[in-house]
């Protein structure tokens, strides 16, 4: 679409319309304080006198460059140089939802696809204005002005944004708001230094643990060891310690208020809790896997179900296995914390969130207060993946900060509150029968069964037990399969489950594209081209395929000692095709080398989608080499990186990306690196010691990893 | 009241004497630049320089940096090794996050200070302490290749 309709664009901009006071006052609170003389283009652009552009930026910054690319789609059409544009972050507020999920919150990998058409409008329409205001300050047609670097010319007229701001604000916007073709872009598809990372290379970047007031307090918090229970009764012991403010319980933990959180932390020892732990203490790992296989023949919900697999499989050779991936947890380096003020007019929240809407309605709910009273200050997240879509540590905020009404209050977790107090990804068994007849497979079914996430997050968006998520990874199967069984089976375990860096992608990926790997084995044929011959119908997935292997030196037969894995599939709009080259010695296994190959239809920053797909790939490594989670008691066993690793530099392999950029918009790729890691090391350590490993972490399964 | 020798300039401190050195930066003194990670030594987002040492802050009682020169994130103006390292960070575009940013560069200054021309060996023995979760291990190892190179392997 190069060009919207004028209604099209009031139906944002209606939004947008009812918002934007609303958007400046609580979202760009920072914009408003440099000074009235700053313009409002629209809720995305604010013009300062100087002739800085502004953008009011829709997602959170966790490292996936929305702020550098969303100024670059801006910058595009505004004619700017995007290296000038500031970014302040949007607080909760309609006219930044997200068109894609429904909500205003950053995951899915979305940004750039959600953003794609919102911000080059707002761009394109704010340039329109102030060359409308050109025009009638010069008296000449609009058709005159030329827009380039921040300046308006027409003739020998010249006006920077900045002198024709305050004039453009009252311009009506026009009826058509036509894009720039591709072949005029100058900004789109070229690489820039990212807007902060000359800030992120220095200590300067501000992160929702770093931000700071004076008269500020903070909070250390003792939690239930077991998610779920509550205190059942305190006592503090009476050690007088200077700058402790209070002692105050919030029913799942108890909090010392204090001058230093180091004051905060140490005084919690002083007080001794006795739990009331709920029915959560009875969970354990064993117990979880015991619920997961029992529910295996259950007929679940039907997804997908094209031809007769039953039938099929009469005719060919059919295989059958089940496959598990152990919880994770997000680990995000900053641990989780937030800070709130809470006042009679309402409720301040400082915080690393992903989804300022939801901290919204939850500081709302926990202060007993309208969302409307909630300004939602988003900082830079020190990551996300998922884990900061959650809002509990914003209501533990919340109501700790109420206890001391118009004071701020920091809440920061120690490491192993982190740990264990996550909404883990979950545990996951793959029902897996295929058959294959004439070096294909003519058959396919699958059936996983797992713990819903989005019946505890968004349960209006499960129904009749259907969680769509869970078809994440096997809905976009891109194999050409005449016969095809797609089940999902909900079972809950009692814990607490939360969406993890791709989601169930990485799930049904690991067991689908391992499954694929031993029927072709079972068919007799090399698993790259027995993917590639089931790909007629999906070119792009089979170009991908084709130039990793290339790329990758792939070698089915590469000689003793070495091997090579293949992974592929479509996620995000994005294909991907991922090999993995180990060697072995001394019993270990060796991580060589990775290579992706990704269209991603086009890349707005391409250095930065590749490094998407670099770090996405490390992602991946967590749960495919040795990292789980466990629980026992109630309680999870792992608290701190010592027993749940996250890879280091000893432990990743050199990683080479490339993209295909053919396309006419961009495609999501935040979470493709991730899913592919876990099939293509368990195929490559097949094709290197002829050993099956069907459970992540793959070292459980009998791998070890040098 | 503790002193402390922070980026050349003596601080008083009124904290306690094992408050972690990590903590009477962020919240006594404002500098914020080192990070919390672990609270273990585990992961290096905390990690200082104490008499040019990586230091783990996190785990450094201030009665423990009596008499000894602690230079942070802040304080690394005029640091030619670090501004290098700094600079090639900006050239091969190593952040992500950025969180485990500040470490990974405290790091790879003591590191290119004590070793000016490291082996492949040497960065990851001097780097393998330091967590990245969004996993820029990559360009952070190409970062500091190019860093030595610009530095003509004698910091």
């Amino acid at each position: 679409m190069n060009a919207i309709t004028r209604r099209e664009f009031l139906k944002v901009s209606a939004v947008a319309g009812g918002g934007l006071i609303i958007g400046f006052r609580f979202g760009g609170g920072e914009a408003l304080a440099q000074g009235a003389a700053s313009q409002n283009m629209n809720a995305w652009v604010a013009i300062q006198p100087d002739g800085r552009v502004v953008l009011t930026c829709q997602r959170n910054e966790m490292g996936q460059d929305v702020h550098t690319s969303l100024a670059m789609l801006l910058a595009e059409e505004l004619e700017v140089d995007p290296r000038s544009v500031k970014i302040v972050q949007a607080g909760a507020d309609p006219v930044y939802i997200n068109k894609l999920l429904g909500g205003q919150l950053t995951g899915g990998s979305t940004s750039i696809r959600d953003g794609w058409d919102t911000l080059r409008q707002a761009g394109a329409g704010a340039r329109m204005m102030l060359a409308s205001a050109a025009a009638a300050k010069w008296n000449v047609p609009v058709g005159d002005v030329r827009a380039e670097n921040g300046v308006m010319t027409a003739g020998s007229n010249r006006a920077t944004y900045g002198e024709l701001a305050g004039d453009a604000a009252k311009q009506v916007l026009p009826k058509e708001i036509p894009l720039k073709p591709a072949d005029k872009w100058k900004v789109i598809g070229k690489d820039l230094a990212r807007l902060d990372g000359a800030d992120k290379a220095r200590g300067k970047t501000v992160f929702g643990i770093d931000y700071a007031q004076s008269g500020m307090l903070y909070a250390a918090l003792a939690q239930c060891p077991v998610i779920g229970g509550k205190v059942a009764s305190f006592v503090q012991t009476p050690v007088k310690r200077a700058g402790v403010h209070k002692v105050v319980n919030i029913g799942e933990g108890v909090a010392v208020i204090a001058d230093h959180f180091w004051i905060a932390r140490t005084a919690l020892g002083d007080v001794k809790i006795t739990w009331d732990e709920g029915p959560g203490a009875g969970v354990d790992s064993a117990g979880i896997w015991m619920k997961l296989q029992a529910a295996k023949g259950r007929d679940g919900f039907t997804a997908k179900k094209v031809g007769d697999v039953a039938a099929a499989a009469k005719k060919g050779k059919t295989i059958e296995a089940t496959y598990m991936c152990q919880m994770l947890s997000h680990a995000t380096l900053e641990p989780q914390n937030c800070m709130a003020r809470v006042t009679p007019d309402g409720v301040d929240v400082w915080a690393s969130t992903q989804f300022p809407q939801g901290a919204q309605g939850a500081a709302a709910a926990a202060a007993g207060v309208k969302p409307e009273q909630v300004r939602i200050w988003p900082q830079f997240i020190g990551g996300g993946f998922g884990r900061r879509l959650e809002n509990d540590f914003i209501v533990q905020a919340v109501l700790i900060a109420k206890e001391m009404p118009g004071t701020p209050v920091k809440l920061i977790w120690m490491r192993p509150d982190d740990m264990q107090h996550d909404f883990y990804r979950p545990p996951s068994l793959h029902v897996l029968k295929g058959t294959v007849d004439g070096g294909r497979i003519v058959a396919l079914s699958s059936k996983m069964v797992s713990p819903s996430i989005t019946s505890r997050a968004f349960p209006p968006f499960v129904k009749d037990g259907n969680d769509p998520f869970m078809t994440e990874g096997l809905a976009n199967f891109t194999y050409d399969i005449p016969n095809f069984e797609l089940r999902t089976v909900i079972e809950e375990v009692g814990v607490r489950v939360g969406y993890w860096r791709s989601v169930s992608n990485a799930l049904n990926s690991f067991a689908t594209e391992s499954f694929v790997d031993e029927l072709a084995r079972a068919a007799g044929r090399d698993p790259l081209m027995f993917r590639i011959a089931m790909l007629e119908n999906m070119p792009a997935q089979r170009a991908v395929l084709e130039r990793v292997a290339a790329l990758s030196g792939y070698s089915a037969t590469p000689g003793k000692g070495r091997g090579f894995g293949v992974a592929s599939m479509e996620c995000y709009d994005t294909h991907a095709a991922l090999v993995c080259e180990v060697s072995g010695k001394g019993g270990k296994v060796k991580l060589e080398r990775i290579t992706v190959v990704a269209d991603c239809g086009l890349a707005v920053h391409p250095d930065q989608a590749v490094a998407q797909l670099e770090g996405g790939i490390v992602t991946g490594l967590i749960g495919t080499l040795r990292s789980k989670i466990t629980l026992k008691n109630g309680r999870v066993e792992q608290a701190n990186f010592d027993t749940f690793t996250l890879p280091r530099m000893l432990d990743v392999p050199p990683i080479k990306v490339e993209l295909i950029t053919k396309g006419a918009k961009p495609a999501g790729l935040g979470e493709v690196g991730v899913p592919l890691v876990a099939p293509a090391v368990a195929n490559a350590v097949f094709a290197l010691t002829g050993k099956r490993i069907r459970s992540l972490p793959l070292e459980d399964g009998g791998a070890s990893f040098a | 009241m503790a002193n402390l020798n922070i980026n050349g300039k003596t601080v008083q401190v009124d904290a306690a004497p094992d408050t972690p050195l990590l903590w009477a930066l962020r919240d006594h003194l404002a500098m914020t630049g080192t990070k919390f990670g672990c609270g273990a030594a585990l992961c290096g987002a905390c990690t200082v320089h104490v008499d040019g040492k990586p230091t783990r802050s996190c785990v450094t009682p201030i009665s423990a940096v009596d008499g000894k020169k602690v230079t942070t994130i802040e304080g690394l103006d005029g640091n030619r090794v670090a501004q290098a390292v700094q600079a090639s960070w900006d050239r091969i575009q190593v952040p992500q996050c950025g969180y485990c940013q500040s470490g990974q560069v405290m790091a790879a200054t003591a590191l290119l200070t004590a070793t000016p021309n490291p082996t492949d060996a040497q960065i990851e023995s001097a780097m393998n302490g330091n967590i990245c979760r969004c996993g820029t291990y990559g360009r952070v190892r190409v970062a500091i290749k190019e860093a030595a190179k610009k530095l003509g392997g004698a910091a």
